[in-house]
Order: C-alpha cells, then structure tokens, then sequence
C-alpha cells in the first residue's frame, strides 16, 4: 500500500471517498475510475452460496456507497465462477443499472478460465453487454508458478505477467473467442509488454499442433488482437524508454488502456508512469478513448 | 537462414533411449533386479512433457521408421552432426527418471542413463558431448552423481527440468550448484515440468499447446527465483542455460524484474546488479524454438533490447520440429552475431568443450 493511503479513520487505504478523491480523482482529473474491489472476495469463497451472496451483498455496497456518492466511479459485477446460475443471475440483474461497467472475475478459479464449465457465465456478460476485467487475484490452490511457491515478493511480483500469459492463452487455445465472438476482456494489473512475444510464441506453436485445436478457425495472434485489451499497470519500463513505443504498436495502440492501481505502492502515476513521450493522438486514446469505448461510456 | 558455416556446436540435441530395457545393463544388481521385479523396464517412462507422437516432438523427416524419434544413432549421426557439419552436438536425455518420486529409484535410473549415454553414443562418435541427469529433488544424491559423472570429460553440463517440486533458486538445491561449479559445468535447464504443480498458476489446462506455451513462463519464474534468491551471488562462475523455449520473451522480462528490484530491493539486499544484468552476465539461452516475430525490424529490435551478444547458443533441438527445412537459424541476424551464436558463445558457456 502506498503509506500515504491509509486514511486518519484508521481505515484501509481505498476504503475513505475523500481521501480517493484527493489523491486520485481530483488530483488527477479522472473522469472516469473503473472501480476492482479486492476485499469481500465472494469469487474465492469454497461456500459457493456464501459467495454468491457475499457477491451480490459487495456490488450493492460499490453502487450504493460509492457510485451513488460518486458518480466518476464504476462498479464491478462480482461473480463467483463457481456457481454458475448465481452468477449469470447477478449479471443479469445488474445489466441497464450504468452504475456498472464491467464483470470482474478472479482468474485463479479451480480451473483455467478458459475451460468450458465458464462459458455460461462468458456468454451471459457478452449478451448483457459486459466486458470482463481480470484482475490478479482467486485461490486455485497451485503455486503462484508453475515451478512452485517463489520465497520472495521481489519473485512473486514479476511473475504477475506469467499468470496473464496463461490466462490469455486458456482462453485463446481453448477457443472462447470462437465460441463468444463479441466477448471483450481487459487484462488488470499484469503490465503489458509480454503480449507480442506470446502472440508469436502462440502462433508459431500452434501451426505445429493446430491439429490437436481444431476448434480455432483463426491464428491466436488473431483473436488475442479481436477480443483482449491490457490495461498500463505496473507499466514495464525498458533500458531504452523509446522501446515501449514499439512495444505499444505491436499490440496495438487502440487495445491499452491506463490505469493507476491506486492505492497499492506500485500505483502509477499518470504523469511519471511513462518515461517515453507518447504522441498526442496514441495519449487521447491510450488515457481515454479507447476505455470509453471498451467499457461503453462515451 | 540455414547454418552458414561448419564447426557449429549444436547446444541441445535430444537421444532418446529406445524403452527401458536398454538400460538393464547399466543398473548395479539390486536395481537391475529391483526394476525387473516391478516389472518397471516395461514401462517407457517418457518425459510427459514431450509426448512422442505429438508432431512438435518429432519432425517428420527425423522419425525412424521404427521406434521414438531420436532413438536410432545412424540417424542422429547423419541428420543432426553431418547434416549440420557440427563440431560438437549436446546431447539431451529428456526421460521421466528425473520425476520418479523415490530419490533413491530416480537416482538410479539416473545413473543409468548417464553410463549409457556415455557407453552406447558417447563412445562412437567423437563430436557428441552430453549432460548429467540428476535427480533434483535429492540434491545430495544428485551431487554425488554430479561428482561421478565429472570425471568423464565428455559430460559438459548438468540437465535439470525448469519446474519441480520447488523454485529452481531454492537453497536447497545449491550443493548441486556447488558440485557444477566445481567441476566447471553449466546448469541445463530444459523445457519441460516434472508436474508436481500445474505448469500455470491458474492450474491445468486442456491441450498440449497450452502446456507448450507456457514453458516460456516457467523459465522467467527459474530466472526470478535463481536471481532473487542469490544463486548467483553464491556462485559467481555459474552459467545458467535455458533450453528449448524462445528467447522473444526476455525483454520484457528484463524491464519487469528491474523495475520490481528497483521498488523492493530492500529484501533482497545481496543482489548489487538489476536483473536484467544477472541474466547478461549468467544466462544463456538457446535459440530453438525461435519465436520469431512476423517481421525482420521487430527481430532486431528484439536483438537490440537483449543488448548482449554473448546470451544466445545455437540449437537443432534435434529430432523436436521447430523450424522448417534446415533453417535452423532465424533471417536477419547480424553476421557477426550469427558467429557468436554458432561457436563462441557456447565455447565460453562450456569450459569442458576445450
């Protein structure tokens, strides 16, 4: 946590609207704050009707105490993947209410996101107009690598972008976007720069084992660049600044997304975030447009 | 661009053993008829990480007509050292032994391999050198084998998987560290998992390609724990080499694990360099399967970015079907990194080849 974030109150940082508007909202001239609780966690809950209700009790609360107060900020649906009619039930209960943009999933569920036992609750945030925003987060259970459990944080914290590439890659190969065409997916928290490396990493190896996949009716590279945004933080900074920019074009400049992670200590800031001078035209769309759009605001 | 010159040392072809009877030989008498009791040399015990008839395992032009692919030594010998007019050639044994449960049976298979290997592909072609097979989850029997097989000078490298039982960094494993140093060999760590743990933290996925694409993750989590935990700074003269999962991906890497390191240095205070500067200085990697980008500016972009000329070794990955025809090398290299890749690096990497 950022140390200046823990509100007087003795509160947690986060949890004191003043203080957010202070340090955030005002602070920076946010039009939007796309809201990702972290606390409350119905998705982890094993109770399967706990969470559901833990759930429904946190996406009132975010409408009710936060978006009603503060009409810059937009709530989160959460769900729990592991009650699938409970969930696609809270989606569709919360579709018109404009108080809530996106549905937030923690990707480590007990199984890959990917896995078709999901897909239910995919197509219902498709149909309802939702993107899914995937933060870190869940408990599966498994080692935070696939090596086993790391000793440090100065190890954990770096493999946040390795639990990105496999989240893109069980959705990709196990063909969600064949299946949900218009799904949208925004990536949280796990930076962005190791996205063309497994676009060609997935292309290449899928041109050897495409037939073990034939449910693809595309490259990879191809539904990651149709269906997946990332959003900045914590935005990888190259020896060279100038190689983000190369870096933002192969993905794509209309499929990044800035966000702060306000108020963890890794936050970025918008002014210092990018140690490169980003064109005028790829800022509007990187800082705004392309979120009004991806979370149908504008 | 296929191989411009001869003399190239190939970093990581892979024999395979034909099935586990071959190996009844090379077991001491209480595991010869241990395994025959059990009934375990009937069993193949191939590395699942490498399921043989799945088409990236074996090109199509490199399978025997009978038996696994790597298998049959004529072949190796022609297709893989003449065909590519190689000086030396690193042979891989990629077999399950390494994830046999028992330390002491998978110390054992362990031992056998190594004196097949030595015996049966060694012995009959002067440019084949290979790595020791150590079981890593017993790192005292696994320094001990280390310690027998050194003296052997044709065995230039230790050959561990990059996902076991715990992070490869883990100070556990550093007498196996230790014992490497000591006798000037590089730690191999090949693709592949012993799957104690899904290969993802998101847990198992469904196809092999899903499972193919992450061994790129699982080496940026060896590179974070082998750096974070001070393997390094312990054994400065180590050299760590990552086999079989592209190189594309190491950018990024760098400029994540630097800017963690600049943020939460404090708990890792043995570490007096970024990263990024760890991995010029320890890492090697070699290069197939390239996961070339589409177009040539993004490979030297990509080259650029890596800003070291003495990381990458060049690679067959023999029999495995990564390139087409014999482009084993990807366009647009530069000439005088293209030399560096094909001999001198690797010459640096392994003391034992001089």
């Amino acid at each position: 946590m950022r140390m200046d974030a823990w509100p007087k109150d003795g509160g947690h940082p986060g949890s004191d609207l003043a203080l957010m508007r202070e340090q955030l909202l005002d602070a920076f001239d946010v039009s939007y704050g796309m809201m990702m609780p972290l606390l409350g966690r119905g998705g982890d809950e094993r109770n399967v009707e706990f969470g559901a209700a833990l759930c429904s009790a946190a996406n009132d609360w975010e409408a009710q105490v936060w978006c009603d107060a503060e009409p810059r900020l937009k709530a989160a649906i959460q769900v729990t993947t592991e009650y699938t009619e409970a969930a696609i039930k809270e989606i569709e209960k919360r579709a018109g209410d404009r108080r809530f943009t996106h549905v937030m999933i923690p990707p480590r569920g007990l199984e890959p996101l990917g896995r078709r036992r999901y897909w239910p609750i995919l197509e219902a945030a498709a149909a309802n107009g939702f993107p899914i925003a995937l933060h870190l987060g869940g408990t599966s259970g498994h080692p935070s690598t696939g090596g086993g459990w790391p000793s440090f944080y100065h190890e954990e914290h770096p493999s946040y972008p390795q639990s990105k590439e496999a989240l893109v890659t069980s959705l990709v190969v196990e063909g969600v976007f064949e299946h949900i065409p218009n799904l949208r997916v925004a990536l949280v928290e796990g930076g962005f720069a190791w996205l063309p490396s497994l676009c060609w990493r997935l292309d290449k190896h899928y041109k050897r084992l495409r037939e073990e996949v034939p449910h693809l009716k595309m490259l990879p590279s191809e539904y990651v660049r149709r269906n997946i945004w990332v959003t900045t933080q914590p935005i990888e900074e190259p020896e060279r600044p100038d190689d983000l920019l190369a870096t933002c074009e192969w993905i794509g400049w209309d499929r990044i997304m800035f966000s702060t992670d306000y108020p963890h200590w890794d936050q970025d800031d918008p002014r210092y975030a990018f140690k490169v001078r980003v064109p005028e035209r790829e800022k509007q769309m990187l800082f705004r447009d392309n979120a009004l759009a991806f979370y149908t605001l504008g | 661009m296929s191989v411009p010159a001869s003399g190239a040392i190939d970093c990581d072809v892979h024999p395979a053993l034909p099935n586990t009877q071959v190996l009844l030989p090379y077991f001491d008498a209480y595991w010869k008829e241990h395994v025959q009791m059990r009934g375990l040399d009937r069993d193949n015990y191939n590395a699942a990480a490498f399921p043989v008839n799945a088409p990236i395992n074996g090109r199509p032009d490199w399978r025997p007509e009978k038996g696994v692919p790597g298998s049959d030594f004529a072949m190796l010998q022609s297709q893989a050292l003449d065909g590519f007019q190689n000086r030396f050639a690193i042979c891989n044994v990629l077999h399950g032994a390494q994830a046999i449960l028992s330390e002491d049976l998978s110390a054992a298979f362990c031992r056998a391999i190594n004196d097949w290997i030595a015996a049966e592909w060694l012995a009959r072609d002067p440019r084949l050198r290979a790595s020791i097979v150590v079981p890593m989850h017993s790192p005292e029997l696994a320094a001990k084998e280390i310690e027998r097989c050194a003296a052997d000078p044709r065995f230039v490298q230790v050959l561990v998987w990059e996902m076991q039982e715990l992070p490869l960094g883990r100070r556990q494993h550093w007498p196996i560290y230790r014992a490497a140093t000591d006798h000037d060999l590089p730690i191999g760590v090949h693709a592949g998992s012993s799957y104690r743990h899904p290969p993802t933290n998101l847990g198992w996925p469904s196809y092999y390609l899903e499972d193919y694409v992450s061994w790129s993750t699982g080496f940026a989590g060896v590179l974070n724990s082998l750096i974070s935990e001070g393997v390094f700074v312990e054994f400065p003269r180590l050299k760590v080499v990552l086999m079989e999962s592209g190189v594309t991906w190491l950018p990024a890497w760098m400029w994540r694990a630097n800017k963690t390191w600049r943020g939460v240095r404090a708990e890792v205070p043995w570490l007096d360099k970024s990263p990024a500067d760890y991995a010029r200085e320890h890492v090697r990697l070699t290069i197939q399967p390239f996961d070339a980008p589409p177009e040539q500016g993004q490979l030297q972009r990509i080259i650029e970015e890596i800003d070291c000329d003495d990381m990458l070794l060049f690679a067959t990955d023999y029999p495995h079907w990564h390139f087409d025809g014999t482009d084993a090398l990807p366009d647009g290299l530069p000439d005088a990194l293209v030399r560096k890749i094909l001999v001198d690096n690797a010459m640096k990497t392994y003391p034992r080849l001089s």
